[in-house]
């Protein structure tokens, strides 16, 4: 690791102050929290602060749930969330999300806000023998396209970059509309999810819309019909412990047989988290027949661009599309 | 009181030690003064070296020394080349010149007091290349023919063979499969990295390192540093898991032993995660070529198998890819040719099962494909071309099971509630597949050297210089030495992993118990009649107490003319069971039965350990171990443990079965037994991906079978 | 990149094209801006740290970049906790925090300050091993012996969360401990011996 000097502020107020931020390398101070990705990224020279904030005790974690919806903590432990029976039970997918992500000791460890800032598993990202990588170091190409790709986007990319987003849990919050509060030193704001991860563009360094000194404080999530109907589904290579190849986060609201409602998102396939709004108003109105089904996850396709070794994604995330939608179909 | 321990299901000796956190591994001897070395590696895969800046590491905080080839004392590097080092080239030199051949070569090792310090003093090394042209794309080398290995035995393995006339056969056979099958590179990733601690103290070096094989690695640094390989002591108690990875001394050994000589300190290195990827050995990518030529009524007339698989530029790495197929089924026109393609990487090594696991994954999957094209049952195909002795070396079979297994396996899978049709079996929506595919690897038998030591107090110390690297030999070879002695087995200590021991083979090609076990065996057996002799009593306890010093017996057990004779190999057969979702191209396997025919079993309760264990070596590979190479440059992008996934607990199918059939092979060695290490991961991935054609129809000829080829 | 049959003039086009991508002919750490290099002959600032491991304080000067794992096996010699990967990859580094599993090798020593640690020393009672590392013994739940701290620890701490009911249950709730020796078949076993016994819900 780069030497760092470690810093245990004494409250928030302090932690901002250092004016640190998320997910920039050339940031020269940045906040950890839980660690699970910062840790693996200073060991392997991908991060470099020469300061390093803590954040251990400074923010909420606690779950709340009331009629306006659901209050995760920036601290709560994605364990202590996914075991919440109350998200079990209204809000699955979030579970569910949750419990198909990394390993029970790192989700102990985990923290919701880290979590939607943890950096792309890009194998060129996390290498630095390539010098080429554009999030990492501007300017200096990409080694993916044109390179092993089989685990990179299809959708949002950039001839710049094509780093997956890998959270599972961002996956099912941006299909349940949630939104994330940011605090920095002069008050609070709040960010829709959807609007928090930037497209890479030409700067796929820059990937949320966080700005130095700001931390997340909590994530909101919008009581909804839909969220208690919802489930999360992931493709991967081995049955657990692993990041998605494809995954499909899908919430509900049904009248008999009939998709009053429905809220579709991606993982695995995107540069950011992707919901796919076609998909959601081609599934409204119609039922839960396959060749429906089908014609209406045929939408994700749209703008989908494959580079080689993820072309399958682009049909892949379909079929993940169309099997969510039946599992949470089937759901009481 | 039973003296009678072989066969029983013993509980590990050294149990206690592993689950109490107490059992010590290479990088655990830690030692005073101690410093710790960290490594620069290239990131050109061909080149020289035009410039090398150590200034800001040197003068980073607590940094020792800095040594790269411009510093570094040349090594006299003498020849040596133990069993486990390719016979054609010569191993990499470190630190010796400007010459880089592929990415991930040592360059610079950097000495500092802490790990940490150590670790960020080698990322200010500064270097630049001057690149020259390079070879990483498997896929536009042309293959080319090993160089001619003579060796003391004969050519141990000729890349080419034939007999019959197999291109004649094939052209007038009524069936004919002709596929080529893919496997690609697959790295040991034992979950201990590899690691060295050196100590020197004048000029003799004791080394704490994670080797299958304390003898070879003290004569190769021997060689290396030009000094007595007695001056070399070698300590390795526990091994983390190796699988073959730490067969050969590799150079960050040497690079240990080169910083503590700089240091004037100990020294230790461990490998990262990352550099496991570039310098300690994998399973070669391989493409085979696979025809075989059939009567209609299924006997096979033509077998022709050509592969070839990557090696590096500067030896050639040759594995049994093809000996399987010399062998395995009766047919009079058979051709194999092996060929290299050599590249700009690190050398290949052997891992679990080298070359059949490979090999036999091509020639199962076209016996699979034929049994298709035939419409018959693909057990009844193999028993159908079952030889009656081998057909290659022309010499009957010390002890050939393939009958009985599969037999046993396919009693216990239930194979005969199979529906042959493909895709004809599911649960719900998912599809369910049976397939299976024979295995095979050869008995090995090498010279080895027991002591046995019984004192007057009635318990022993037996010790040869064996490794443990999960099998049990600590607990096994105890057995084995308790009984030939005749004691309880807690008054018998059985020690091992120092090169102070007498001298023992390498510990890999399954061979511990059939060389190591006959030493104990014989040495155990010396001194329990030199005591009895000696004491002048009929009871064991009482001569010793009679003599009342200790009685020590060696013995060096070399095998016979048996190889000569007999045609020696473990066989085995494998049936699996997977389920496949046919929208989302995931594969799950289900069951998984083995039958084994591997001589006697010294401790069924370990070796079912290790077959069980080797079927989920076989599913990783079937299913989503792979390597990947850089084509354009050489680097292994997914070199970690997320990106390459190896199985973990869910991937483990809800029901393993090994089952081992009696055999009693009077031919092999004293003990009369096989070794099950290697032959547990021979046949799995064919028995995968045989099943995953029956489920499917998809014929998967390049492995892994990941969604996306199953969509 | 297969030059074998190309000229030499493409040689050195591949080499601006491709050789680009890689760390600029650099190390295989990555190149460190100037800036940064300079500042690295700088000490980081050592950490006074208590660490509070198996019920015994102890007083450490550590650099902040320390892990806990590394704490415990480099300056305290608690070697029983294995490094299998140092990136959270593997499982051979779980402790037990606050009797919660967790991956040592992602903590950062220094704010482990006021957690309760237990490695796999501190699981057994003096002689008397804990009912599940019995349990590995007796089922054979190990082979090379180096994950097996690990998974031990997270296994204690499966039992101890309720996620030991079912075989397909407890190999869902491991799956953060990889085995290469592939013994998982005999750990579910031993977990569901141990989660049957007594006395498990303990330790930590």
């Amino acid at each position: 690791m780069h030497p760092f000097t470690l810093e245990r502020p004494r409250d928030l107020p302090a932690a901002l102050a250092f004016g640190a931020q998320a997910g920039r390398n050339d940031a020269p101070a940045e906040y950890i929290a839980g660690g699970t990705d910062m840790v693996q990224l200073l060991q392997e020279y991908v991060r470099r602060p020469d300061r390093l904030i803590s954040l251990a005790g400074l923010l909420d974690n606690r779950v709340e749930i009331g009629p306006q919806g659901l209050r995760l903590g920036a601290a709560a432990t994605m364990a202590d969330v996914a075991a919440h029976p109350r998200i079990i039970e209204q809000f699955p997918v979030i579970s569910e999300a949750l419990l198909n992500s990394a390993s029970p000791q790192v989700r102990n460890q985990a923290t919701m806000g880290g979590n939607l800032l943890q950096r792309t598993r890009c194998p060129y990202f996390r290498d630095v023998g390539y010098a080429a990588c554009n999030k990492r170091a501007p300017g200096s190409g990409c080694a993916a396209v044109g390179g092993e790709n089989r685990w990179h986007a299809v959708l949002g990319t950039s001839e710049h970059c094509i780093a997956a987003n890998p959270s599972d849990l961002a996956v099912a919050l941006v299909a349940l509309g949630a939104s994330v509060e940011v605090r920095r030193a002069g008050g609070d704001r709040t960010v829709p999810l959807a609007e928090f991860h930037r497209l890479p563009g030409d700067a796929p360094h820059l990937e949320t819309v966080l700005e130095p000194g700001e931390v997340i404080t909590a994530i909101t999530v919008p009581a909804s019909p839909m969220a208690r109907r919802s489930h999360y589904l992931k493709v991967r290579d081995r049955a657990s412990f692993e990041f998605a190849v494809v995954s499909a986060a899908v919430a509900l609201d049904m009248d008999g047989g009939t998709i009053r409602q429905a809220r579709v998102a991606l993982g695995g396939v995107g540069t950011k988290p992707w919901r796919v709004p076609r998909v959601e108003a081609a599934l409204a109105g119609g039922g839960l027949d396959p060749a429906a089904l089908r014609r209406a996850a045929a939408l994700a396709a749209d703008g989908a661009q494959g580079r080689g070794h993820n072309d399958f994604k682009i049909e892949l995330m379909q079929r993940a599309i169309v099997r969510a939608v039946e599992i949470a179909g089937a759901r009481a | 009181m039973t003296t009678a321990f072989i066969g029983q299901p013993v509980s590990r000796v050294d149990g206690r030690q592993k689950v109490t956190g107490a059992a010590r591994y290479a990088a655990e001897f830690d030692l005073p003064r101690q410093a710790h070395g960290a490594i620069v590696r290239s990131t050109v895969a061909n080149g020289r070296i035009a410039s090398i800046d150590s200034a800001a590491a040197e003068r980073g905080p607590g940094v020792v020394a800095v040594l790269t080839h411009r510093n570094a004392p040349r090594l006299p590097y003498s020849p040596h080349k133990g069993a486990v080092d390719p016979q054609v080239g010569e191993r990499l030199h470190v630190l010796q010149d400007d010459r880089v051949s592929h990415q991930g070569q040592p360059i610079a090792l950097v000495i500092a007091d802490t790990v940490e310090q150590a670790r960020h003093a080698a990322a200010l090394v500064r270097v630049t290349y001057t690149p020259e042209s390079w070879t990483t794309d498997i896929t536009r080398v042309a293959p080319v023919q090993p160089t001619q290995q003579k060796t003391d035995q004969g050519e141990v393995r000729p890349p080419a063979t034939r007999r019959g006339d197999p291109e004649g056969a094939l052209a007038s056979a009524e069936v004919k499969v002709e596929q080529t099958y893919i496997h690609p590179r697959e790295n040991h990733n034992p979950i201990e990295m590899h690691a060295t601690i050196a100590a020197w103290d004048g000029d003799r070096l004791t080394l704490w390192d994670k080797t299958q094989w304390v003898h070879n690695t003290a004569e190769e640094i021997a060689a290396v540093f030009g000094i007595p390989a007695q001056n070399v002591r070698v300590i390795s108690p526990f091994v983390g898991g190796a699988f073959g990875s730490s067969l050969r001394t590799w150079p960050h050994v040497t690079l240990a032993a080169l910083g503590a000589r700089a240091a004037g300190r100990p020294v230790k290195v461990m490998l990262s995660r990352r550099e496991m990827y570039y310098g300690v050995g994998y399973r070669p990518h391989t493409v085979q070529q696979v025809a075989l030529g059939a009567s209609r009524d299924g006997r096979l007339a033509a077998i022709m198998h050509d592969g070839y698989q990557e090696t590096s530029t500067y030896e050639e790495f040759s594995e049994a890819l093809l000996n399987a197929s010399r062998f395995l089924y009766s047919c009079p026109n058979v051709d194999t040719r092996h060929r290299l393609a050599r590249m700009n990487v690190h050398t290949p090594t052997y891992m679990r099962a080298p070359g059949e696991a490979s090999g036999v994954f091509a020639l199962e999957s076209a016996m699979d494909e034929l049994a298709v094209a035939l419409n018959m049952d693909p057990v009844e195909l193999r028993l159908l071309n079952e030889p009656e002795r081998d057909e290659f070396k022309k010499l009957p079979f010390s002890s050939r099971s393939t009958r009985a297994c599969y037999r046993a396996a396919a009693e216990r899978f239930g194979w005969s509630r199979r529906s042959a049709q493909p895709r004809s079996m599911r649960d719900g929506r998912l599809l369910i597949g049976w397939g299976m595919a024979t295995a095979t690897y050869p008995m090995n038998f090498a010279p080895a050297s027991a002591m046995a030591r019984l004192l007057p107090d009635g318990t022993a110390e037996v010790t040869s210089a064996a490794s443990d690297m999960g099998p049990g030999t600590w607990t096994s070879m105890t057995q084995v030495a308790a009984e030939a002695l005749g004691l309880p087995i807690e008054r018998v200590k059985f020690v091992l992993g120092d090169t102070r021991l007498p001298n023992a083979p390498v510990h890999g090609g399954s061979l511990t118990m059939a060389s190591v076990g006959s030493a104990v065996q014989a040495a155990c057996r010396k001194a329990r009649e030199d005591a009895l002799a000696r004491g002048g009593a009929n009871d064991l306890l009482e001569a010793v107490r009679r003599i009342g010093q200790p009685v020590e017996a060696s013995v060096d057990t070399n095998p016979g003319d048996e190889s000569q004779r007999f045609s020696m190999h473990a066989f085995g057969a494998v049936f699996v069971e997977v389920a496949v979702d046919p929208d989302l191209g995931e594969t799950r396997v289900r069951s998984m039965v083995g039958a084994y025919g591997a001589g006697r079993i010294v401790n069924p309760k370990l070796t079912r350990s290790q077959c069980i264990g080797g079927m989920i070596g076989g599913i990783g590979m079937a299913l989503m171990e792979h390597a990947v190479l850089d084509a354009r440059n050489g680097r292994v992008p997914n070199a970690n443990l997320a990106e390459y996934p190896v199985p973990v607990h869910a991937d483990t199918p809800p029901v393993m079965e090994a089952i081992f059939v009696e055999e009693h092979d009077l031919h092999v060695n004293p003990l009369g037994v096989k070794g099950v290490g290697e032959i547990a991961m021979v046949g799995v991935a064919p028995a995968i991906t045989n099943a995953i054609f029956h489920a499917t129809g998809k014929r998967i000829r390049e492995l892994p079978a990941t969604p996306d080829k199953l969509l | 990149m297969s030059s074998d049959e190309i000229t030499r003039r493409e040689v050195l086009v591949l080499t601006a094209a491709t050789g680009g991508l890689l760390a600029g002919g650099q190390l295989m750490w990555g190149p460190v801006s100037p800036a940064a290099a300079q500042d690295a002959a700088s000490t980081p600032t050592p950490l006074e740290v208590m660490l509070r491991i198996n019920g015994k304080e102890h007083r450490l000067t550590l650099d902040p970049r320390t892990t806990l794992l590394d704490a415990v096996r480099e300056h305290l010699h608690l070697t029983g906790s294995k490094k299998g990967c140092g990136l959270g990859q593997c499982g051979a580094c779980t402790v037990l925090m606050d009797g919660k599993r967790v991956k040592s090798c992602l903590s950062l020593a220094a704010l482990m300050e006021g957690r309760e640690i237990t490695t796999i020393e501190g699981l057994a009672q003096g002689e008397v091993l804990h009912p599940l590392q019995a349990a590995f013994i007796e089922r054979d739940a190990f082979q090379c012996g180096y994950c097996t701290s690990g998974q031990i620890m997270a296994g204690v701490a499966c039992i101890n969360e309720g996620h030991a009911g079912s075989p397909e249950e407890i190999r869902e709730w491991m799956s953060g401990n990889l085995c290469r020796c592939g013994a998982y078949d005999h750990i579910v076993a031993a977990i569901q011996d141990a989660a049957a016994a007594p006395s498990a819900t303990q330790g930590g």
